[in-house]
């Protein structure tokens, strides 16, 4: 066991997609303060001043329906994250800069090209987070996403654009390229050589198999829930046995689970501080959405501080078969909602109480100390490369993290001191891709 | 003739463009140069196909490092996802706090189309056609937030009022999409649609949807011409011909000296090369010719395009809109802060809005 492995850090901005603020979490926050620049440069500020690997901005999932209307409660609407990420360029200078984009949807010569500039211009800080097909949510078919086999879309789009990346010789001249595929049958030259860190650094995210064997192939980092120490070491070491049989070496895929911290004085306050997050984040309009998505009938007529519906949802149509057996999407809401009725009944909880009950603990909630201490495990005990800090509130940026955990972490020998080179794969340890033959 | 009694304050434009360049400092400091020299809007173009870096990336990375000036990329309507581009578009306008443009272009060679593979290159007529729809799509997703549609309403819970969000679902004959958007309106309500209207195909485009169109001419009354067609066209599509700003777009090249235009052209006057109209000469002349051919209501303006982009902008800025602005011809800073204002342009009212409705 290495005494002082060294963790990789990130942040996501606080946006409506899988790794966002979610339920109605925006109370406080100011209007447009979504789509203020202002908002995503002191995030970036933050995150540099605290040395993190990148920050993360999410692609917006269409808008969410719930019983045939537009819903209202979650906090929806935001920029595109390429843009944002090239206007960031200009006011940071270390910290690397990773987009979430569809891969379910796009052209793969059309998002090489627009990932390669912002490589580019950004001096080889960038990153794209692949989003997990996994993800795709109602609605999201609305942009001519109408693949039967969104994996394999995802996975051959990947190759295509890491194929074009590397087109060009170290010198810049263009060699042609040409591929035919499944999905895609393109040719001819890209308009752009290898950027400083050659390519940019390939995110994906997902828990299931075929998520984690893409990864595996192809990916540089790999973003997972937050799991116990123990599951989260055997995850670890399953994604290394892959790693291998794929002829790659561990370090070549960095593995960080996403979480949420909430810091404390003592024990006590950050638990304090915990369950006020979640009561905040479940207002009670919210508590009975969360209910009436599992009921799928409308419940407007319950009291979301009187007691829980003591009835079980009526099953719905059989879903179509899904891919590897695992159960439907309808028996998986009939479980949730036994669960949840249980948990109510137990504890004697209101509709409410249960919604903040069942909806999640935090990751790590404790003093900084503590948290540091946690956090050093993982990666001591290898259960994680890194993490990324998910918000749990809008206005609720990484600045504690960077002034109280960061410093605690170096003090360990757990984390850089200073940016040593000045891309991101120089910043997660990443070798250079091999230049294409 | 109306137009020419009807001039407005002239509007001038540079295009920032620089071949091989993949560095973000050369595009900043040019756009910066031109921010100092009070210009409208810079434009960056770009096609599939010749290597370069994305057009609205390179703007988006300099709006940070400007404050006032408008911001135009080139955006092909061939091979791209209408959603995609006009949500990009949508944020440029908000991280830029509303100096956003658009310049619509069509790809027509089978080189691009093999970049794609969706489709075989096509004649530009078809897709002027579809960048017409595409546009018009567009302005739709654009116009699918109203304004103020996010309440964060904390007594009730609600993020969004969702009768201020509106279904947008458009088949044109290349693309389909559906809505609402996922940015909500930006700034301009619109951010400001540039056509190069010099093709025939590119008229109707222009007329129905720019708020400002180019022409390549190299005569007075060639540009007068085209203007007076484009502000006849848009009328006759529903619009008031003032809500279009036609400009001249030239080639220069200030490199050889103060009066050394080339004999046998008129003084410095530009002539038709392959390339467009380009004038060849000092910045005075320069000066002058802007001025006169504005003076005598033949166009808006003009957007030039350097020949040599440090030395001529740099001759641009310092000398003609120097002059210029001696001559109290040219706005010696911005009494706005978008590209609407700069341009003199209205923020168009949401084609879905309900009139009268308590704020």
């Amino acid at each position: 066991m290495t005494a002082h492995r060294q963790l990789h850090l990130a942040v996501a901005f606080p946006g409506s997609g899988p790794a966002g603020v979610g339920p109605a979490g925006w109370a406080g926050a100011h209007p447009g303060s979504r789509l203020a620049f202002a908002s995503f440069e002191r995030l970036a500020h933050t995150a540099e001043r605290g040395l993190f690997d990148f920050l993360l901005l999410d692609e917006e999932p269409p808008l969410p329906e719930h019983r045939g209307r537009l819903h209202e409660l979650d906090p929806v609407g935001g920029p595109e994250p390429v843009a944002v990420l090239n206007a960031l360029a200009e006011v940071t200078t270390g910290l690397g800069l990773a987009a979430t984009v569809d891969a379910a949807v796009g052209e793969p010569y059309d998002l090489a090209r627009r990932l390669a500039t912002l490589d580019h211009l950004s001096a080889g800080r960038a990153g794209w987070r692949v989003a997990d097909p996994a993800d795709a949510r109602p609605g999201a078919d609305f942009r001519a996403a109408d693949h039967l086999d969104p994996y394999g879309r995802a996975a051959e789009l990947v190759s295509v654009a890491r194929r074009l990346w590397g087109a060009r010789s170290p010198g810049g001249a263009a060699r042609p390229f040409a591929h035919r595929g499944r999905y895609f049958d393109i040719e001819g030259e890209f308009g752009l050589p290898r950027s400083p860190q050659g390519q940019p650094v390939v995110i994906q995210a997902g828990e299931s198999e075929r998520a984690r064997e893409l990864a595996a192939a192809s990916a540089d980092v790999l973003l997972v829930r937050h799991a116990p120490l123990e599951t989260a070491r055997s995850r670890h070491a399953d994604v290394g046995r892959r790693l291998a049989a794929h002829g790659r070496t561990p370090g070549e895929l960095k593995v960080m689970p996403q979480i949420t911290v909430v810091l404390g004085d003592t024990a006590a306050e950050a638990q304090e501080r915990a369950a006020g997050i979640r009561r905040q984040r479940i207002t009670p309009q919210y508590a009975l959405y969360a209910l009436e998505r599992i009921w799928g009938t409308d419940l407007s007529g319950y009291d979301p501080d009187g007691p829980f519906p003591d009835t079980a949802p009526s099953p719905g149509p059989p879903d179509p078969p899904e891919a590897g057996g695992s159960p439907s999407r309808d028996d998986r809401r009939l479980a949730l909602a036994a669960r949840w009725r249980t948990l109510a009944r137990e504890k004697g909880l209101s509709v409410r109480e249960t919604v903040i009950e069942a909806s999640g603990r935090q990751s790590f909630v404790g003093t900084p100390d503590t948290v540091a201490a946690d956090l050093h495990r993982y990666a001591d005990e290898g259960a994680a490369d890194g993490f990324v800090l998910l918000p749990q509130l809008p206005a609720d940026g990484p600045e504690e993290f960077v002034d109280r955990v960061v410093p605690l972490l170096q003090e360990r020998g757990a984390f850089r001191t200073a940016y040593r080179g000045g891309t991101l794969r120089s910043h997660l340890g990443l070798p250079q891709p091999a230049q294409d033959r | 003739m109306s137009a020419r009694y009807g001039r407005g304050l002239l509007h001038l434009a540079a295009a920032l463009d620089q071949p091989g360049v993949l560095d973000a400092g050369p595009y900043v400091a040019l756009a910066r140069l031109a921010e100092r020299g009070g210009l409208d809007f810079v434009t960056l173009d770009d096609s599939f196909a010749r290597p370069g870096p994305d057009a609205l990336g390179v703007l988006c990375r300099v709006t940070p490092a400007t404050r006032r000036i408008g911001l135009v990329p080139t955006v092909t309507t061939t091979h791209t996802d209408p959603f995609r581009v006009q949500a990009a578009v949508a944020t440029l306008d908000w991280v830029s706090g509303g100096r956003a443009g658009w310049r619509i272009d069509v790809s027509a060679t089978e080189e691009e189309a093999r970049l794609f593979g969706r489709r075989p290159a096509a004649p530009a007529e078809t897709l002027w056609q579809e960048a017409g729809e595409y546009a018009d799509a567009a302005a739709k997703l654009w116009d699918s937030w109203e304004d103020g549609a996010e309440i964060r309403d904390a007594a009730t819970g609600r993020f969004l009022d969702r009768d201020r969000l509106h279904r947008v679902d458009v088949t044109g004959t290349a693309f389909s999409v559906r809505g609402p958007s996922t940015v909500p309106r930006p700034p301009q309500g619109h951010p400001v649609r540039v056509v190069d209207a010099t093709d025939g195909h590119a008229r109707t485009v222009a007329a129905r949807h720019a708020d400002v169109a180019l022409v390549r001419a190299a005569a007075p009354a060639q540009a007068a011409a085209v203007r007076d067609e484009l502000r006849e066209r848009a009328r006759s599509s529903g619009r008031h011909p003032d809500s279009l700003r036609v400009l001249v777009s030239l080639l220069v090249d200030l490199g050889d000296g103060e009066f050394a235009a080339e004999p046998g052209h008129g003084g410095g006057g530009p002539r038709p090369t392959a390339r467009g109209p380009l004038y060849r000469g000092g910045p005075v002349d320069l000066a002058e010719l802007v001025a006169g051919w504005h003076a005598d209501g033949v166009t808006d303006g003009f957007h030039l395009v350097p020949v040599d982009p440090h030395r001529d902008l740099e001759r641009l800025v310092n000398g003609t809109v120097a002059v210029l602005r001696h001559r109290g011809l040219f706005r010696t800073f911005y009494p706005g802060s978008t590209l609407r204002e700069h341009l003199g342009l209205a923020r168009p009212a949401n084609q879905y809005a309900v009139t009268g409705r308590t704020p």
